[in-house]
């Protein structure tokens, strides 16, 4: 009796039986999919343990510090690079895209929620669900050829008028090609992610908390606000997470779009700098040996930053475990 | 009773039936009071027109503020004329409330705008290149700066490569989100579910370095579509893990209990009640997951190459995939390559619509029938 | 020793009108067999026409050329992946004895120069045609060191043109690059003082914009007014708004086309051994008519050894079309640089030499 107690209270959510007689097919069931868990381990150990072998060659053969060289010339002689300007490039272009994607992202999600008609809804959550199909090569020739020119002029007007802020500033005049371009492209390339997600969290409020706002006399503002966010904090807190892991690790939009320049420059509007995924994809194709091994580090870095990412992440959404929507 | 009317109702807000005051309030204001004041049906239009006779006002007169331009004028006026006059009559509460309705449909347009832009512009480019030979045609032996040949072998190797991905992810994700929900506890529970959430963060070139390193360098193996789906595995593994964990989480546990009360072995419990029931939602994460990897460029430039032939055989040799395919046409450099690469991306776009389709048939054909 | 080549079937000469490319297929031997090849992307466009005339006349035959790098090219044979790789720039030191050790019994592995090409300065200026630039010039462009276009160097020779107060918007290449490592060894040769960063596959001077890939340069120049850029030649010769400058290389301004730049690679000295036939180009010539700006793309292969699946008769049957005279004249006409006289010769004896029994 106590066992079968145990075993209820015991994790999963699901009721479990124990005892005497287990099924012998049930015994192998259990096996079958403890090896699948067992596997999602193998896969991560090989990849971690590869990624790291692969990169010690060029990490110990770097003739100037891999945190502080502003240059890329690994098959040279003596070899020398640096992933600073990498690092700065892979995290500003995502600030700045969760800066635009989580307003806009949370705001349609809310509005096909609880403001848009349910065929609406049903037609802008499809639309914007689709997105998620698009290439990235895509959004890169799009951004480059569509969209790029349109912004320039808000480039222009944000260099102009608020030019005293140092990010805004722009010596060069020259507006292409900036971060600011890259960022907003990625913005665009994380919003279904961050509209969907967010979307589903806003499912599961449940209807008696909206409901009886409202029926307290709440405007619709309200309700949001005191019903729907609270409850909603930590899966919106995850969607933004998985969003910037998207927008970390984006890789041919960010490649053809940025200028490459490498160094590390805060100002957003002028040709911009360079991500850790973008400089693999460039260079990959005409790199040695050497130049392959030092890719494969920057590579582990960005997984080690989209690792601490997703940590803090599920660390948040932890915290708000007890609005889980089963039962 | 429809949100709306809960809402219009409730709060007094809204172009209500009600435009004019009730008897009595005359100089009264106030928002908490069941017969507040509200503004007239026709305040939006009207806060609307005067925003764009401002906006008009700014281009004729060439006079700006701030170097905005005549349309931002215009919205950012509504917004303001709009948002004191309801201040004004209805009070703090509505104005806010205004402002956020306003603010929200901003965001849905903002967001819309250009993910429709995107859509029409593949739509419209890569309807120019479209056609039955552009369908069924390679290029093999195809000038690639010149007009002529077709996706084909792209179409192929993506479908085998996001097939075989498929059928390596969806098993072992589908049990491993068994393995989380219905076996669950303990520290291998607990350090699986720690590394899901890593897999999930794998940046796409990050997986491709790996199976390149790992399967073609270490082991030997030839670049082939097979690597490629190995690549794509790494990626959808995650997405179909988690997704399929929400989905078996919801299934109610008074079915599990009810079965395993009239004895049913916990396999078949698993296998013939909960799995069927939650089968749309799994069919769905695993079309999402679908969709995200076959877009993926950079895995795949890494792993499979890129081929103009067909390649039946994806265990040996590169193969192509629309993805790189589009790659590749673009970097050739002419007009005509770059019309097929819009081409393929429209046939990419309109390959996972058919994915969503189906599977959304699927759900519906294999969900259990409600009562 | 005589090479064992084996040749299934002659040429067909009949299929000449239906080949893709329109060239003469006189010049082939067909064998039959697959085999792969990866590496240049710089040549993709050459290969692939060559390719599609072989594959025409000789439908028993599959070449299939990846564009994925040079580096990753000479990757691939390394690890035997491929019967032969196409690099930008000569293998040598230790990739060169990886990569022998692919070839059995001690055979050399010999970079074999086969296709040609120019690299031209592109540029998109309004009312200004024919504009002549001098490696001085280049390089003070290109080193952020001239912003103007009315800057006194330019203006010294154009001297009937009128150059606008206008900046020069400046693209180079944002990924690694053969182009970028030949083009950037022409400026260290040449102005040596004025552009200081040296010569390598990545960019490393200050300033300016880069794009991905030759097409996004040519691109970026023709949709950008008052630019330059440096690409192919190829690339500008199918664009619509952008123009090769003329460079003036000490003995008066040469156009950039593919004849000024075949004088010069056939200048270039050989500095392989054997029949191993790596060249050093002399970026600072002078002899009038020589455009100097030129890259070479070399096909690596086993001289000897390559192993029996990678199928050598074809290999050599494949690049001796493309050696031959209907290949190189294919060349020409897709904006690409044929490999003339002396060395030519050259050429085609050391794809004569490769063992194929």
């Amino acid at each position: 009796m106590s066992t079968a107690v145990k075993e209820r209270q015991a994790g999963g959510g699901a009721p479990q039986i124990g005892g005497a007689s287990i099924h012998p097919a049930d015994r192998n069931f259990r096996w079958l999919v403890i090896a699948a868990g067992v596997t999602v381990l193998v896969i991560m150990a090989a990849i971690a343990v590869f990624l790291v072998v692969k990169s010690i060659p060029a990490i110990t053969t770097n003739s100037t510090s891999m945190w502080a060289t502003e240059q890329w010339a690994p098959d040279s002689d003596p070899p020398s690079w640096g992933i600073a300007v990498l690092i700065f490039g892979t995290l500003w272009t995502a600030v700045i895209a969760m800066i635009i994607a989580m307003p806009i992202g949370v705001g349609t999600a809310l509005f096909i929620s609880f403001y848009a008609s349910p065929r609406l809804s049903t037609a802008l959550g499809f639309v914007v669900d689709l997105l998620a199909a698009v290439p990235s090569i895509i959004f890169g020739l799009w951004g480059l050829y569509f969209f790029m020119p349109q912004i320039v002029p808000l480039s222009q007007w944000l260099a102009t008028y608020f030019g005293w802020i140092p990010i805004f500033e722009n010596s060069q005049d020259l507006y292409t090609k900036s971060i600011l371009i890259a960022g907003l492209v990625l913005a665009i390339m994380v919003l279904p992610t961050v509209s969907a997600i967010s979307r589903e969290v806003f499912l599961q409020v449940p209807k008696g908390h909206v409901e009886s706002s409202l029926a307290l006399g709440a405007t619709r503002w309200e309700m949001i606000r005191m019903a729907v966010l609270p409850f909603s904090r930590g899966g919106v807190v995850s969607a933004a997470m998985l969003g910037l892991g998207r927008a970390l690790g984006e890789t041919i939009a960010v490649a053809l779009i940025l200028s490459a320049v490498f160094e590390i420059n805060w100002q957003i509007t002028e040709p911009g700098g360079n991500s850790i995924a973008a400089n693999i994809a460039l260079k990959w194709g005409e790199a040695g040996i050497n130049g392959r091994s030092a890719l494969i580090a920057t590579g582990l870095v960005l997984f080690a930053i989209t690792l601490a990412v997703n940590m803090t992440a599920r660390w948040i959404v932890d915290r708000r475990k007890e609005f889980s929507g089963a039962n | 009773m429809s949100l709306d009317t809960v809402v219009n109702n409730a709060s007094g807000g809204g172009p209500g039936p009600s435009g004019r005051r009730p008897a009595g309030d005359e100089g009264k204001r106030g928002p908490s009071r069941l017969s507040a004041r509200v503004l007239p049906p026709w305040a939006a239009a009207a806060a609307g027109s005067a925003g764009l006779g401002l906006g008009l006002a700014s281009w004729a007169s060439g006079i700006t503020v701030i170097g905005l331009a005549p349309a931002v004028i215009a919205a950012l006026s509504f917004f303001t004329i709009y948002t004191i006059w309801t201040l004004s009559v209805e009070g703090r509460r509505h104005a806010v409330d205004r402002l956020a309705t306003a603010l929200i449909y901003a965001a849905a347009v903002a967001a819309l705008v250009p993910l429709v832009w995107i859509l029409v512009t593949v739509l419209l480019r890569g309807l120019s290149v479209m056609s039955w030979s552009f369908l069924t045609e390679t290029m093999r032996n195809v000038d690639p700066r010149k007009a002529g040949g077709g996706v084909f072998h792209a179409v192929i190797g993506t479908l085998e490569q996001v097939g075989i991905a498929a059928l390596i992810s969806v098993p072992i994700g589908v049990l491993t989100a068994i393995y989380l929900v219905e076996y669950g506890k303990g520290r291998l529970a607990k350090s699986i579910n720690f590394f899901v959430d890593v897999m999930t963060g794998i940046p796409s070139i990050v997986a491709g370095m790996f199976i390149f390193t790992f399967w073609i360098l270490t082991l030997g193996f030839p670049t082939s579509g097979f690597a490629g789906a190995l690549a794509l595995s790494i990626l959808m593994i995650p997405v179909v893990v988690r997704s399929s964990e929400e989905m078996l989480r919801i299934v109610p546990n008074e079915l599990r209990e009810g079965a395993l009360a009239l004895g049913v072995p916990k396999y078949t419990v698993i296998a013939r009640i909960v799995v069927p029931t939650a089968i749309s939602g799994l069919l769905t994460g695993v079309m999402l997951a679908v969709a995200r990897v076959t877009g993926e460029t950079a895995p795949l430039l890494l792993t499979t190459f890129l081929a103009q032939d067909t390649n039946w055989n994806p265990f040996s040799d590169p193969q192509a995939s629309l993805p790189t395919f589009i790659w590749d046409q673009i970097s050739r450099g002419t007009e005509p390559a770059l019309n097929r690469a819009w081409g393929g991306a429209l046939v990419l776009i309109t390959i996972v619509l058919i994915f969503y389709a189906g599977a959304r048939l699927l759900a519906v054909r294999y969900a259990p029938k409600s009562r | 020793m005589a090479a064992c080549s084996s040749t299934t079937s002659s040429s067909s000469s009949s299929s000449a009108g239906a080949s893709g490319a329109g060239a003469s297929t006189g010049d082939i031997t067909c064998v039959d067999g697959a085999i792969q090849a990866s590496g240049s992307s710089a040549q993709a466009n050459a290969i692939t026409d060559w390719v599609n005339a072989y594959q025409t006349a000789c439908p028993g035959s599959t070449i299939d050329y990846q564009p994925v790098g040079s580096g990753a090219g000479v990757q691939a044979f390394i690890s035997k992946q491929v019967s032969f790789a196409g690099t930008d720039s000569a293998v040598k030191d230790a990739d060169l004895a990886k990569a022998a050790a692919v070839c059995a019994n001690g055979g050399a592995g010999i970079n074999i120069p086969l296709v040609g090409g120019a690299i031209a300065v592109a540029y998109n200026l309004d009312g200004v045609d024919g504009l002549v630039l001098n490696s001085e010039t280049v390089a003070g462009i290109f080193a952020n060191t001239i912003t103007k276009w009315n800057d006194p160097a330019i203006v010294a020779t154009n001297p009937n043109a009128t150059l606008p107060d206008a900046t020069i918007a400046q693209f180079h290449r944002s990924d690694s690059s053969g182009t970028t490592d030949n083009f950037t060894s022409y400026l260290t040769a040449t102005a040596p003082t004025t552009w200081t960063y040296g010569s390598g596959k990545d960019w490393m001077a200050p300033g300016g914009q880069g794009s991905k890939g030759s097409d996004q340069v040519i691109a970026s120049v023709s949709q950008t007014p008052s630019s330059i850029g440096y690409v192919e030649l190829s690339y500008v010769l199918d664009a619509t708004g952008a123009k090769a400058a003329a460079i003036d290389n000490g003995g008066g301004a040469v156009e950039a086309t593919s004849e000024n730049a075949a004088t010069t690679i056939a200048a270039a000295t050989v500095t392989g051994t054997g029949d191993d036939l790596t060249l050093k180009i002399d970026y600072t010539t002078k002899e009038p008519g020589a455009y100097p700006i030129v890259l070479v793309t070399y096909e690596f292969t086993c001289q000897s050894g390559l192993a029996a699946d990678k199928n050598p008769a074809l290999v050599q049957a494949f690049l001796g079309y493309g050696a031959s005279d209907a290949g190189q004249a294919n060349l020409v006409s897709t904006g690409y640089v044929p490999i003339t006289g002396d060395l030519m010769t050259k050429v085609r004896a050391a794809i004569a030499s490769i063992q194929t029994a």
